[in-house]
């Protein structure tokens, strides 16, 4: 064994070594493999913002105001790392990762939860409505929402009423209360979200009796614990400034992601099996190397992934699978090469020399073509909303294609060389697949 | 040794045949989009009692959603995908099928605009252009020494066609069939099998272009032939690892990603084919210029299966 052989040797050791460590060991503060949100489940919505209303100019202004009112209303979600911001002129990108929520919370991240209230009339036909509560304010007709509440609504329990959210009027709503609540004493006042009353924990519509003009403020009894709190964070959160409008909502719950794990993991074990048989049984000694190799290919490429980080996705992680099968591609192509150098008569050591020398044109050619498509894909998912599994498939192919062409030149050379003068190596039939058979 | 490049004309007869047969079922069926490039929505959800794929498909023509596609991706797990849904209309529906099924979970939603979805579409297409333009430049300048590089390129070029020529037929038969849409996980297996393609093309010709320097044979049918062979074992080896890991994907993962993985099948049987016996084969027939003789030779071969 040389010395320079000893020397490569230990260095891929080393990198293998690092690599094993990277995956088990938090390492540059990486904890775990970062996963896309169809993996551990998530909200992943795009807003357009009806911009309409908006002066020229205060456009950008007004987009940072949805975001901060937004970031307001998801952070007592308990989301560990939301990712809220603007894409373009007018769209605004929530991400939610690991969250699961009802249909009803993600509607209210958008919308400015406005809370409406009605007074029962008879109409003609002898029918009960709720129509909106209005009075007439400086000479304008204005309905009582909760537009008019301060933003400083809180949750209290009460030894007698239960849950009570508690709201002050601000000084517009305070004479607007005033003047309905006057005349529906002994009357009932309908809450409304939208066109549905607000239901309280019995599942009833609220609609209490008026008892007494209310003028400061007031109190909403008989909400569940849960809905009293959500309310109260949403109506001190603020009001959005603009209308938004979801382009695009894709909801994945964590089960499903778990499930796509299990299920990659599993894909990836398999393949890789078959593929280490495959190129023991197809190629021996240099096929029993191959297999060294392809492990740790294996280990290098997912700590590279690790320490990126790369956010895998399920293309992602088919992207890597695929990247395995394609990294033994460039082992193929040096044993057939050498192959044929030993068929010519060659050494073994002077086979290997030459299969690797002519076999890396073809691996550079033809890798590179795997390159191009990468990059390509990685482009078109920057750019596109519903972008991440392209990227993530570039990605990984990527990083794949590029380091098998490294381990392939650079350990399975080494290792080959290492075996150059041991005493196996003297058997050189067992460097030929088939040796004997296929003299073609 | 074989003789694969002088089966030329068969290859080339098979090829046309699949590829025939996919150009009248795109003509005819055509490609479903999928709600990636036509806006729309995509349920996953799973139902605790067993529920029938037709049952389903029943209940959700009952709410008015005639043109739903269900799939069934496990057991009690379907897909439901249907026009876009307000968040009004998907209450409506979670609530009226829960009703019937018994108890139903949302595990998955996808909503997109038809905003987004024309966006999609478009940089799609252009990425495909992107990619098809690079790769030609590429093939070209790879073999720039060669005596026509420009040669090599298409014939890259066309056996890199036929791999995505195969691949949509396939899906559009498999549209007609199975409701099979295409989303954006198939335009990126496409892209992928594109790669894969040119890169098997490549190892081929590199094989030529060093035998034409060698001069092994003054014929060039007998290069092309004598390199195809040597880089035989080479082609089917690795096209038989990747199918491995393909497979593996398609059985073990499954419904989500079928799309992606049955393009990439499809393509890398394709790919292999193409670049193995039609990319050689086109050089050869280019070189010699025997276009008329493939014509005079259909009719014949026509004659001779019949009289076999």
């Amino acid at each position: 064994m040389s010395r320079r052989n000893i020397l490569a040797l230990l260095m891929i050791l080393a990198l293998f070594a690092f690599s094993i460590s990277a995956l088990v060991f938090p390492l540059l503060g990486r904890q775990d493999m970062r996963m896309g949100l169809d993996l551990k489940g998530g909200l992943h919505l795009v807003y357009k913002a009806d911009m309409s209303a908006v002066e020229p100019g205060e456009e950008a202004e007004a987009l940072e105001g949805v975001i901060s009112i937004i970031m307001n209303r998801i952070n007592p979600l308990g989301v560990t790392e939301p990712v809220i911001e603007r894409q373009g002129e007018d769209r605004i990108v929530v991400q939610l990762p690991e969250l699961s929520i009802t249909d009803v919370q993600k509607e209210r991240i958008g919308r400015t939860v406005l809370l409406a209230f009605r007074e029962l009339t008879t109409d003609a036909t002898g029918e009960e409505k709720w129509i909106p509560a209005t009075a007439i304010i400086d000479g304008q007709e204005k309905v009582l929402t909760s537009s008019y509440f301060r933003e400083n609504t809180f949750v209290s329990i009460d030894a007698f009423e239960g849950i009570l959210l508690l709201f002050e009027w601000d000084d517009e709503g305070s004479k607007l209360s005033e003047e309905i609540t006057g005349r529906l004493i002994n009357k009932p006042l309908g809450i409304f979200e939208g066109d549905e009353p607000l239901r309280g924990d019995d599942g009833a519509p609220i609609a209490p009796i008026v008892r007494d003009k209310i003028i400061t403020g007031g109190q909403i009894t008989g909400l569940s614990r849960n809905e009293a709190e959500e309310l109260s964070m949403q109506l001190n959160a603020g009001r959005l400034p603009v209308p938004l409008e979801i382009i695009y909502d894709q909801t994945i719950s964590p089960i499903l992601g778990a499930d796509f794990v299990d299920l990659s993991v599993k894909a990836g074990i398999i393949g890789i099996a078959l593929v280490l048989l495959f190129m023991l049984l197809y190629y021996r000694i240099p096929g029993a190397l191959a297999s060294l190799v392809l492990i740790f290919y294996g280990a290098l490429v997912l700590a590279i992934f690790k320490l990126i980080p790369v956010t895998l996705t399920l293309a992602g992680i088919g992207g890597f699978v695929l990247s395995i099968g394609m990294a033994v591609d460039a082992n193929v192509l040096i044993f057939e090469r050498m192959k044929e150098e030993l068929r010519t008569g060659r050494t073994l050591g002077a086979a290997i020399e030459a299969g690797f020398n002519r076999a890396w044109t073809a691996i550079r050619d033809s890798n590179i073509t795997t390159i191009i498509v990468c990059l390509i894909l990685i482009a078109v998912g920057d750019n596109i909303v519903a972008g991440a599994q392209v990227k993530g498939f570039g990605l990984t192919l990527l990083i794949g294609v590029s380091v098998s062409m490294f381990t392939a030149i650079v350990v399975t050379r080494s290792l080959l060389r290492l075996f150059v003068g041991t005493r196996l190596a003297s058997k050189s039939s067992q460097f030929s697949p088939y040796s004997g058979k296929e003299n073609v | 040794m074989f003789d694969i490049i002088g089966k030329r004309f068969w290859f080339f007869l098979i090829s046309g045949a699949i590829i025939l047969i996919g150009i009248i079922s795109l003509a005819t069926l055509g490609l479903k989009p999928g709600i990636d490039f036509s806006s729309g929505s995509m349920m996953q959800v799973n139902f605790e009692q067993e529920v029938a794929e037709d049952e389903l498909r029943q209940g959700l023509a009952d709410l008015g959603y005639d043109n739903a596609i269900v799939q069934t991706t496990g057991a009690g797990d379907f897909l439901i995908r249907t026009v876009e849904l307000t968040s009004e209309d998907k209450a409506q529906m979670k609530g009226s099928l829960a009703a019937k099924f018994g108890i139903m979970e949302e595990r998955g939603f996808e909503n997109v605009d038809p905003v987004i979805a024309k966006r999609t579409s478009q940089t799609a297409g252009i990425a495909v252009a992107i990619a098809a333009v690079g790769i030609l430049l590429y093939v070209t300048w790879a073999f720039r020494r060669m005596p026509s590089p420009f040669r090599y390129g298409t014939c890259a070029i066309i056996a890199l066609i036929h791999d995505a020529l195969i691949a949509l037929g396939v899906f559009s038969i498999l549209g007609g069939i199975l409701d099979w849409e295409i989303n954006l996980m198939f335009i990126t297996g496409i892209l992928a099998v594109i790669g894969y393609s040119v890169n098997n093309t490549v190892v081929v010709f590199d094989r030529i272009r060093e035998n034409l320097v060698k001069g092994i044979s003054p014929d060039f049918e007998v290069v092309v032939n004598t390199s195809q062979v040597e880089t035989l074992g080479r082609s089917i080896n690795t096209s038989l690892t990747t199918l491995f890991v393909v497979l593996a994907l398609l059985f073990f993962v499954g419904a989500s990603i079928h799309n992606f993985a049955v393009v990439l099948l499809i393509g890398i049987i394709a790919g292999t084919f193409s670049s193995m016996c039609i990319a050689p084969s086109l050089l050869v027939v280019w070189e010699r210029g025997e276009w008329g003789r493939f014509l005079q030779w259909l009719p014949l071969s026509a004659i001779k299966a019949r009289s076999e």
